[in-house]
């Protein structure tokens, strides 16, 4: 599949505006995690204005493709992609947080459109997104089933439970990509508690592995391709990314994980976006 | 009356289910064969899945299975059901509200010889502390095989609690299960003996035994746990003293729902029979429940002393 200049530049300008959501929700929440959010945006974008076959007015339509984000604190940027998606309203962004919204801290599937599974505790996402794919190959559906992990995420033990039974099951309807962004609350992985070398766990798991740089449009969209003409075995779309990218005082600072921005740092930041 | 162990009720029950039913489908991790879902997995292998030895994926798998649509029955022994896939069960499931029934068997010191590791003592107080979570204990076959069914037709996330242990048959087949729903299973007005799951036979036994000596005691079956039937548990204090009876910790089970309740409304003097807040041990289960006292004199003994003060 050809991918055309126009719509690499369709998603690059929708990115910006996911990254500024995350940076103007978060500063307003006076919480939240914009380092994680912005390493995974180009992925989400290309994931929900290429690559799912969703319709925002039909949230919970049996035949559309799921995505689950197991890495839950990335809330701010898949609320970003929803809300610009058309999911809902872009002012509920703004409430994020805050006591009576819809925009929990962590995905909350049953109070918000366009969430297909409840995640926030690490580890559990990809055991859902399994669930998932074998009810679609139990019903002879062709939806297709993508799950968002962190890197440091894959130091969950049921992670690797997980990995195993997706390989066991031969789930080539289901494709995991992994935001390797290197770092971690208290550090980079490789210092807290390495899970290196991910792709080799993967692949020794019996999974398929491609290695992008997940801020290239055409690296991810590609992935995908293969990803969806690999049978027989699931496929992991191991991502390079940088932690708080677009926001040169953000990028792969540890610090900017769980912090939020303060009116100052966000107005330096959306200048740089 | 044969005796038959709850869990084998499950199985049987699980696979009749199935053909009603067709969004049903089976999880378990290594152990079909105990916990009987290996005769559903016989007659129905593409709707069957088995986790290996994973309980936490197993937990969450049925969660994604749910999202699409189906009714997954997760089993495995309720140490590892409750126990190990505790936060799983929590925010995979019971947070979302998704429709999942875990099946735990196995509950209670009468796994026996396998020992305290494999003895669940505490699992009623955890998933009781779940918000969304229905908790049915079945004292019977007969009850354990129409709460599978009940369990299957409810919308939401179901934690049914089944024994390895074969136990007197108390209802017959014209019995209707309900959820929350309470059972008068003998009146009385000097006593009444509140119990649940495998302790519902000794408790009518006791109630012979106090009866010869001249004390009618009322005997309430509590198979829903939660929502617990407030309304009978009222009626059972108008005896003036009640007597719990459950194959749990005294703390956090039974015997701690039905004071909950009594606190609020109608304070009443009680005795909890069930595991004094200590772990079990390898042995025969007739036997251990000597041991833990959790027989019919155990709990008549208890009332008799109730009745004293």
């Amino acid at each position: 599949m050809s991918i055309t200049q126009e719509k690499i530049e369709e998603l690059t300008s929708i990115a910006r505006n996911v990254r500024r959501h995350i940076i103007e929700m978060t500063a307003e929440a006076g919480s939240g995690h914009p380092g994680g959010s912005l390493s995974c945006s180009d992925i989400l974008t290309a994931l929900y204005f290429d690559v799912l076959n969703v319709d925002p007015k039909r949230p919970t339509w049996s035949e559309r493709d799921r995505f689950v984000l197991s890495k839950g604190h990335a809330a701010p940027a898949l609320y970003a992609v929803l809300a610009e998606k058309g999911y809902f309203a872009r002012e509920e962004l703004m409430k994020l947080r805050k006591t009576g919204a819809m925009l929990q801290g962590h995905p909350d599937m049953k109070g918000t459109p366009g969430l297909d599974m409840t995640t926030g505790s690490l580890g559990q996402g990809l055991s859902a997104a399994n669930g998932m794919a074998l009810a679609a190959k139990l019903d002879r559906k062709d939806y297709r089933v993508y799950v968002l992990l962190g890197d440091g995420e894959t130091e969950e033990g049921q992670v690797w439970e997980a990995v195993m039974a997706s390989a066991h099951y031969k789930l080539d309807n289901l494709t995991a990509f992994v935001d390797h962004n290197g770092l971690q609350i208290d550090g980079p992985i490789t210092q807290v508690m390495s899970p290196e070398k991910i792709q080799d766990k993967f692949k020794a798991f019996g999974w398929h592995v491609i290695d992008i740089d997940g801020h290239d449009f055409k690296e991810i969209l590609n992935a995908v391709e293969e990803a969806k003409s690999t049978k027989g075995r699931p496929t992991v779309i191991v991502a390079k990314t940088v932690k708080g990218k677009g926001v040169p005082f953000m990028e792969n600072v540890a610090d900017w994980h769980g912090k939020a921005p303060t009116r100052e740092q966000a107005e330096e930041a959306l200048k740089a976006l | 009356m044969a005796k038959i162990a709850t869990r084998e009720a499950y199985g049987q029950a699980l696979a009749e289910l199935g053909e009603e039913i067709r969004e049903i489908v089976v999880l378990d991790a290594d152990l079909s064969k105990s916990t009987k879902t290996s005769v559903f997995a016989k007659k129905f292998p593409d709707r069957f899945f088995n986790i290996g030895i994973a309980e936490q994926n197993l937990m969450g798998t049925a969660a994604g299975f749910a999202t699409c649509g189906k009714i997954p029955f997760a089993s495995t022994f309720a140490i590892f059901a409750a126990g190990r896939a505790f936060e799983q069960i929590r925010n995979s499931i019971c947070y979302p509200n998704l429709n999942v029934k875990i099946a735990a068997t196995h509950a209670g010191i009468t796994v026996g010889e396998d020992g305290a590791t494999h003895q669940s003592v505490e699992d009623m107080a955890l998933m009781r502390a779940i918000p969304h979570m229905v908790v049915i204990n079945p004292a019977d076959a007969e009850e354990a095989k129409q709460a599978v069914r009940a369990a299957a037709l409810h919308k939401g996330p179901v934690y049914l609690r089944f024994g390895r242990h074969p136990v007197e048959t108390i209802f017959d087949k014209n019995y209707r299960f309900e959820i929350g729903k309470g059972v008068i299973l003998r009146e009385g007005k000097d006593v009444a003996i509140i119990a649940t799951g495998v302790m519902v036979g000794e408790s009518l036994k006791a109630a012979e035994t106090l009866s010869k000596k001249g004390i009618e005691a009322m005997v309430v079956n509590i198979s829903t746990l939660k929502p617990i039937d407030k309304e009978v548990i009222v009626k059972a204090a108008e005896c003036g003293a009640i007597v719990t009876a459950e194959e749990h910790n005294i703390i956090g089970g039974l015997g701690s729902a039905v004071a909950e309740v009594l606190a609020e409304t109608r304070p009443t003097i009680m005795k909890r029979i069930g595991i004094a807040d200590e772990f079990g041990q390898s042995g025969n289960p007739d036997e251990l429940l000597k041991l833990y006292h959790l027989t019919a004199d155990d709990i008549a003994g208890a009332a008799e002393e109730l009745k004293r003060k």
